[in-house]
């Protein structure tokens, strides 16, 4: 076969293989969606994923946090001083974390714990036939593995994006403690001076969606892993890579509805 | 009222007919008529037809790879055939809704050949999970069946062990454990004493013939001739997704075939 036939057939394969996939995990998504709604609901589920989740990322996102804050408010202070505007330092720096630098860093994170977490899980449940031992248990393991994590991710993002948002404004604090007197109660108050709600809650609320989108992710590709300890260790990976991909696309998409609705606040 | 019967009555057992429950056979408990099944490229079940009685023990037989397993898989719906229909209870799983499907699968207790004890709980709690999930039994009703059964299995020390803890054969044991734990009336069983030493695949044996005296239907899949023998009342032996030879032990043993000979002379442990 010529080269340019091998390179047509594989490109070909190629595309059919990322509408196939993009079909599968857009139905897989809509079955969460649909599944979320019915009972039962597995609340004692949700609350132990909640708990992996959101608080064993705490130190995580509370850590880094802390050091985007100290980082981006010597940036903040390199770029104002210029302009003699050192005193805007907290309020530029709250809006950069408030509106983009922690839900998307937030998310990242989160994509890279938890999205891997889940994605390895599943696939080792799936390859050493507990997925299937839970179905003959008749249980729906579906909504047992992945509509659960579905949830407990979207309901401990906004937690942790402010948390982050929290952590950087602190560390954004003791940097400027470190270069000027400033008080906890000035730096505080002309955190806030510039953020309002349309600030806060659109932008920690598009991470519900981020949330969403590491637990489908990390439980298609655990649900479909195949290949043994391989096959988990690609489906850990590819959650991780395809999660961030997703979220930073929908990241564009999300700023724009907020423009759209809040045009007084673009984020 | 005993655990036993607390059990049949709190989980909601199949009893109540769908309305395309098939009443043909009603004395058997398992019927596969004429299955088959290609996964890719390769047929692995071809016409597959079967019926196991009611408190009866059906050992199919078969090299690796012969679609043992996969008919197992047929019979607890979570494969379901390209063609042919298979009955449990009466009711064609692949037909019935998910919902009357959930009841029929808790009347079957399934052995995984490797276990599939849920990594994130105790031995314990694995036994525990139908219970909780599917009766309303107080806690400590069901700790009370759950130490029964770890102790039927002779692992009752190792109730808060974690599965990844275990030897292998203590897993095929707590797998057995989880798979009796709703008291099913039908018990698949894969591979049963594959991995195990030939005392604890003894006692296994002994356990699910208890099984059967206590009216429990049995499907086996298995290597272990001997361990066959003492099990099973009727046998097939499956050979590229056929079924070549059946019959009683007695009648497998007078069957000139080759390979029905291979397989009834050998003393494979599995």
């Amino acid at each position: 076969m010529a080269t340019e036939e091998v390179f047509v057939d594989r490109l070909g394969r190629a595309v059919l293989s990322f509408f196939e996939n993009a079909g599968a995990l857009t139905v897989f998504a809509s079955r969460a969606m649909v599944e979320a709604v019915r009972p039962p609901y597995e609340f004692r589920e949700i609350l132990r994923h909640l708990h992996q989740f959101g608080l064993r990322s705490t130190p995580l996102i509370v850590t880094s946090g802390f050091a985007i804050g100290v980082v981006l408010s010597m940036h903040t202070r390199a770029s104002l001083e210029r302009f003699g505007a050192e005193a805007m330092i907290p309020a530029g720096l709250a809006i950069a974390l408030i509106r983009e630098t922690g839900p998307l860093t937030a998310g990242l994170l989160v994509s890279g714990r938890v999205g891997a977490g889940i994605g390895a899980e599943l696939g080792a449940m799936r390859v050493t036939e507990q997925i299937d031992a839970l179905e003959a248990t008749a249980v729906n393991a579906f909504k047992y593995l992945v509509v659960t994590r579905v949830l407990a991710s979207m309901i401990a993002m906004p937690l942790l994006t402010t948390m982050m948002n929290f952590s950087g404004m602190v560390g954004g604090y003791v940097s400027e403690a470190v270069l000027s007197d400033m008080s906890w109660q000035l730096y505080f108050e002309r955190s806030f001076t510039y953020i309002g709600f349309s600030d806060l809650i659109p932008a920690t609320l598009k991470t519900v969606v981020f949330g969403f989108l590491i637990a489908i992710v990390g439980g298609y590709l655990g649900f479909k892993t195949s290949g043994g300890t391989e096959g988990v260790g690609n489906a850990s990976t590819r959650s991780v890579v395809l999660s961030s991909i997703l979220i930073i696309l929908s990241n564009v998409i999300l700023v724009r509805i907020i423009f759209f609705f809040y045009p007084q606040a673009p984020a | 009222m005993t655990g036993t019967s607390t059990i049949a009555h709190l989980a909601h057992r199949a009893d109540s007919s769908p309305p395309n429950a098939d009443r043909r056979g009603a004395d058997l408990a398992v019927r596969l008529e004429h299955v088959s099944k290609t996964f890719g490229t390769r047929k692995v079940l071809d016409d597959l037809t079967f019926a196991v009685p009611r408190s009866r023990a059906f050992c199919l037989l078969g090299r690796s790879g012969t679609g043992k397993s996969v008919t197992l898989r047929h019979i607890i719906g979570l494969v379901q055939p390209d063609e042919g229909h298979v009955f449990v209870e009466g009711h064609d799983i692949a037909a019935i809704k998910s919902r009357e499907l959930s009841e029929v699968r808790k009347t079957i207790g399934f052995l995984f050949q490797g276990a599939a004890l849920f990594d994130s709980m105790t031995v314990g709690d694995n036994v525990a999970f139908p219970l909780r999930r599917h009766t309303r039994l107080p806690e400590q009703e069901i700790l009370r069946l759950v130490k029964g059964k770890l102790t039927d299995v002779g692992l009752e020390r190792e109730f808060d062990t974690m599965p990844a803890d275990l030897s292998g054969g203590m897993r095929k044991r707590a797998g057995l454990a989880r798979a009796m734990a709703l008291d099913p009336s039908i018990l698949l069983v894969d591979e049963p004493s594959a991995g195990l030493d030939p005392i604890t695949t003894r006692e296994i044996d002994q356990l699910l013939i208890e099984r059967k005296r206590g009216g429990t239907t049995l499907v086996v899949v298995t290597h272990n001739i001997p361990s066959a023998r003492l099990l099973g009342d009727d046998f097939a032996l499956l050979h590229e997704g056929r079924i070549v030879a059946r019959g009683t032990a007695q009648e497998l043993d007078a069957n000139s075939d080759p390979l029905v000979q291979a397989f009834m002379r050998s003393e494979g442990s599995g």
